[in-house]
């Protein structure tokens, strides 16, 4: 059940990327969508959910963007991989920690992306730094509030339900 | 596998996908010569494998060369060895040939030289004791050896023929104890008579205690006796005693080496005597 969401969310999230950015404006192409799902998914479920959806994510972004299939896929792969370890090693349950996380995540997956190019690809570019922090920035802001969201639904729910049956008790009583 | 075995073996999982993204990038790249890094990398690592399986083939296929080699070696040097035992033997004929051969062109020197009639003669046989030094020659009476006749060779005066046969010669050396010879020494010509003594050396006797030899002189047959043609080498002073004036020993080391005598030249021309010589 739980791989399945994640397959959804990867699904979800690279579907904003593609087709709902334009609507979303800016935000939507500096905020790597995918990243957020592969470490949401290392720090709730591990390090081998992590590094698995982080090389089916990375893959499917790939083959999406055209050029060398395997270099986004290997660097969220590792991604994933260290955001499980790291969510087994220490307690992420606050906004900040998490940002944190988000944050570092999303350097380490610029970082680990431009050594692959420059290893693999032919095609370089300077490094962007101020881009790069400023997408690790909206990662992280992305990835606690999707953690915010998907830890309030629930509770959300719950409370509808619960709203909903003392409003039909007064209902019932008058 | 379920997925809580895959989980609980996260570092296997993350080492065979990254692999795999590696393979999977590999795939795409290409090197700087134009070749998917793949494709390469696995050209690199089947070529290792390739030079491993030649040089544990080659190795084993060279050490059986080797040995059948080896034995081939064996029976080859046997053959070679056999062959060189032959060559050696051919060779030794050969010099023994180039011997004899440049022994009869000095002979036939010797015989031009001389103006003598002279007769070859190859040494057949030695003494039959020891103290007595004669050689057998294999020219008798029917090639016109008779007794006296004197025997030279290229390097000086062998000695006489002292029996003939009809088809060999019995030589006395001129070392032999009983032999003698006129003979004349050095520049002032002393002369004097040549004794063998039984050894490989000679005595020159009765010289005059006024001439003057010396040693290292050359001693040549004086032609006094009738056997010996005049001036051939008998030999030189090698040590000289005196007693008061006279000579009391004048040692002769031989010209011809009597041990080693192949091939003798006999004088058959009649020798001119003593007073012939004088006159």
């Amino acid at each position: 059940m739980r791989t399945l969401r994640v397959a959804l969310a990867v699904v979800a999230a690279l579907f904003v990327q593609t087709t709902l950015s334009p609507l979303l404006g800016r935000a939507a192409i500096v905020v790597d969508f995918g990243l957020v799902v592969v470490v949401f998914a290392g720090l709730t479920m591990g390090p081998a959910a992590g590094l698995l959806t982080g090389s089916v994510t990375g893959l499917v972004q790939d083959a999406l963007a055209g050029g060398v299939v395997g270099l986004s896929g290997l660097s969220k792969t590792l991604v994933g991989f260290a955001s499980g370890v790291f969510g087994t090693m220490f307690i992420v349950t606050r906004p900040v920690p998490r940002y944190v996380v988000f944050f570092l995540a999303s350097l380490v997956d610029a970082a680990i992306l431009a050594g692959l190019h420059a290893v693999f690809d032919a095609r370089s570019w300077p490094p962007a730094y101020a881009a790069t922090v400023a997408r690790a920035l909206f990662n992280a802001a992305v990835g606690v509030a999707v953690f915010l969201a998907v830890e309030f639904w629930p509770k959300f729910v719950e409370r509808r339900k619960l709203g909903k049956g003392r409003t039909r008790v007064r209902t019932e009583r008058l | 596998m379920t997925l809580p075995d895959i989980r609980q073996r996260s570092g296997y999982l993350l080492l065979a996908v990254v692999v795999g993204h590696l393979i999977l990038i590999s795939a795409q790249v290409n090197s700087r010569q134009g070749v998917p890094l793949l494709q390469g990398g696995a050209f690199a690592v089947y070529s290792e494998v390739q030079r491993l399986t030649y040089a544990v083939v080659d190795g084993v296929v060279r050490t059986w060369d080797s040995y059948v080699a080896l034995r081939g070696v064996r029976i080859e040097n046997q053959a070679l060895r056999r062959e060189l035992d032959t060559l050696q033997v051919q060779q030794q004929q050969q010099q023994d040939a180039v011997q004899r051969s440049e022994e009869l062109r000095r002979l036939l020197e010797l015989r031009d030289v001389s103006g003598l009639q002279t007769r070859a003669a190859e040494v057949i046989g030695g003494s039959a004791v020891p103290d007595a030094r004669f050689l057998t020659i294999d020219r008798g009476a029917a090639d016109g050896i008779k007794v006296d006749m004197a025997v030279i060779s290229p390097a000086g005066v062998v000695g006489r023929v002292v029996a003939a046969g009809r088809r060999a010669a019995k030589v006395q050396l001129l070392v032999d104890r009983n032999a003698a010879a006129g003979a004349r020494a050095g520049d002032a010509r002393a002369e004097g008579i040549v004794l063998g003594t039984g050894e490989d050396t000679l005595r020159l006797e009765y010289v005059s205690s006024t001439a003057e030899v010396a040693v290292d002189d050359l001693v040549v047959t004086a032609g006094t006796d009738g056997i010996y043609p005049k001036g051939f080498a008998i030999g030189r002073i090698e040590h000289i005693e005196k007693a008061g004036a006279a000579y009391a020993l004048i040692r002769v080391r031989p010209a011809v080496n009597f041990s080693a005598l192949e091939e003798v030249l006999v004088v058959t021309s009649p020798v001119p005597s003593g007073r012939e010589v004088e006159q």
